[in-house]
């Protein structure tokens, strides 16, 4: 009986947080799946995203909500910046090249960050009170997190499903040398995936700022976190990512009542290994 | 070929090595010791993951798991069972080897990014297990009693023994790599890197050569793990399984020149230089890890074949003395 109410507390808790690695998840698996690239520079854009939060709100006092649209493009534009000038030369190259190449950019950007912002933690004291459901106390900061993860899933299905140039990101993931035949410009369409990527990993990083302490190493986690709930709704599936990413906040919420909290890494990644053993197109298929 | 032809790449190897090894030793000066123990440190590594990396083909991201588990054990069995060094090291071998075979016959069915994504989860999760597995000591890890040192006269005359054993795996660890790479088991791993199907139809029994060259690259990690984590007389987890040596170590194969026997070796000289340079220097110690990122982006971009690679690919003449 403790034990379910346990289950009950934690476990609306982990799903909204689902949510929200689901859009982390979400920007490495679309990247992946255009052009075969993991981005293992997608930990320190995720913590550049809780910084955007930090110095719009704190500094700014600009509402952590509105904050997004300029986190959002100015991931945007980072990642168009990162594509041309570390992932276009070895796009075609065996995988070690460009999992190094977008490593140093993790490089660079950890250590430029670290010099000016140091590792200590920050926060941004941003609440917006809670409510009881049951047993459990819904926090609003993460209720309305969840809500704009849904939003930007949906957004981002509409373009990828409705809008030209969104068609033109599937038909590059589909066969990249058939579009190109077909007069899709690849590279301006590679470089806006590579941008959305990081824009998705951006905007999950300003969220995730509303809840827990950060630093500039936080966002190693969560790109941990991204490629376990990538793998498992499919390495290039974006929708399946969002999916992904509540299976693992239901795992985090139901840990916890019957083993230790810190055994939760354990069982991700073994999962992880295992999935990728049994299932490497991940639960519900890979790109589509 | 005459056979002893088929050598010549050891030579420069091995003097190599037998500098940094007696660079100490001559001017016998401590901190110079650490030093060399550090870079010799960083070749052994190099060298073991060059037979997976270089040779196979396989990119291994969390090799530095062989390192941290071996360490582990081997540190259990000298901690809490009084084993001498050389048998926590022996057993520290042995167990990343069986771990290595183990999990080689289930991961080394992947293939590019997916292998790579399986090696991180697997080194995340044995973190995760040792910060949670109580005879290991769990998030505290293992802290050697200090009169362990007495067995070999005192904790100045251990740390002195250390660096010979280190010199010796380094040793070991360029010769498995030599003689790897000159056998027909290493032809093997070759045709394997560069068309695994292809190989398969020419009658390479890949999964088994895939599995001993994952071995063959586990086992002097996991006793050099034994060996640091005696020396430096603990051992944790975020120690022993850090992500980023990991990295740091493909760097140093990607700097020298993958798939060659000098090439890691050089790579690792290198980074280690290099890193020291920029810890201590006053305009770059606060930016080092940038500008090491920018150094690995621009040979990732535009050498890839390492430096050796390119020399190689330049004077086909050096192709005898540089293998």
């Amino acid at each position: 009986m403790q034990q379910i109410t346990l289950l009950l507390t934690s476990l609306p808790d982990g799903i909204l947080l689902g949510f929200v690695y689901g859009v982390a998840a979400m920007g490495l698996t679309l990247i992946w799946g255009v052009m075969n690239v993991i981005n293992l520079a997608h930990g320190p854009i995720i913590a550049l995203g809780m910084f955007g939060t930090f110095f719009l709100f704190i500094r700014l006092g600009i509402n952590p909500y509105l904050g997004l649209v300029p986190i959002a493009i100015a991931g945007l534009l980072l990642g168009v910046v990162i594509y041309f000038t570390a992932v276009h030369r070895v796009i075609n190259a065996p995988h070690l090249s460009s999992l190094l190449a977008t490593f140093s950019v993790n490089m660079i950007i950890i250590g430029l960050a670290t010099a000016a912002l140091t590792t200590s933690p920050y926060n941004v004291d941003f609440s917006l009170g809670g409510f009881k459901l049951g047993s459990a106390t819904i926090l609003g900061t993460r209720l309305v997190a969840a809500l704009i993860a849904i939003l930007v899933t949906g957004a981002l299905y509409l373009f990828l499903y409705r809008t030209r140039p969104g068609k033109f990101i599937r038909a590059v993931t589909n066969n990249r040398a058939a579009a190109e035949l077909m007069g899709v410009p690849s590279t301006r369409i590679l470089a806006l995936s590579f941008g959305l990527g990081t824009m998705l990993a951006a905007v999950s990083g300003a969220l995730i700022a509303t809840f827990f302490p950060f630093n500039i190493l936080s966002g190693g986690g969560y790109e941990l976190k991204s490629f376990v709930i990538g793998v498992l709704g499919g390495l290039g599936n974006p929708i399946g990512a969002l999916i992904g990413g509540l299976i693992l906040g239901v795992l985090e919420g139901i840990i916890p009542t019957f083993m230790e909290t810190s055994w939760v890494p354990v069982i991700e990644f073994g999962l992880f290994v295992v999935i990728l053993l049994v299932r490497p197109k991940g639960l519900f298929g890979a790109k589509k | 070929m005459k056979s002893w032809q088929k050598h010549l790449g050891l030579v420069l190897p091995l003097l190599v090595v037998a500098g940094v090894v007696l660079w100490p030793i001559i001017t016998d000066n401590v901190s110079a010791r650490e030093s060399a123990f550090t870079i010799l440190k960083a070749i052994a590594l190099a060298s073991s993951l060059n037979i997976l990396l270089g040779y196979t083909g396989y990119v291994s991201f969390g090799h530095i798991v062989f390192y941290g588990f071996g360490g582990y054990v081997g540190l259990y069995f000298v901690n809490d069972h009084g084993w001498s060094i050389w048998a926590g090291m022996l057993a520290g071998g042995i167990a990343s080897g069986i771990l290595a075979f183990l999990l080689g016959k289930a991961i080394l069915r992947l293939r590019g990014a997916y292998f790579a994504l399986a090696t991180i989860g697997i080194n995340e999760a044995m973190k995760a297990f040792a910060n949670n597995f109580d005879l290991f000591g769990g998030p505290i890890g293992m802290v050697l009693n200090f009169s362990v040192y007495k067995a070999y006269g005192g904790a100045a005359e251990a740390l002195k023994m250390t660096f010979y054993i280190m010199a010796g795996l380094t040793f070991a660890a360029l010769l498995i790599s030599h003689f790897v790479r000159s056998s027909k088991f290493g032809l093997g791993l070759l045709a394997i890197r560069e068309n695994e199907d292809a190989a398969e139809v020419m009658g390479v029994i890949a999964p088994n050569a895939k599995t001993w060259a994952y071995v063959l690259s586990a086992i002097i990690p996991g006793m050099v793990g034994v060996l640091f984590f005696f020396k430096n007389g603990h051992v944790e987890p975020p120690v022993a399984f850090p992500l980023h040596s990991s990295i740091e170590l493909l760097v140093m194969v990607m700097l020298g020149g993958q798939g060659t026997v000098l090439g890691p070796i050089l790579g690792a000289f290198a980074y280690q230089g290099m890193r020291g340079y920029l810890v201590t220097s006053d305009f770059f110690k606060d930016i080092q890890l940038s500008v090491s990122g920018v150094v690995l982006l621009l040979i990732v971009l535009f050498i890839p074949a390492g430096a050796i690679g390119w020399l190689r690919h330049r004077i086909p003449v050096l192709r005898r003395v540089l293998a």
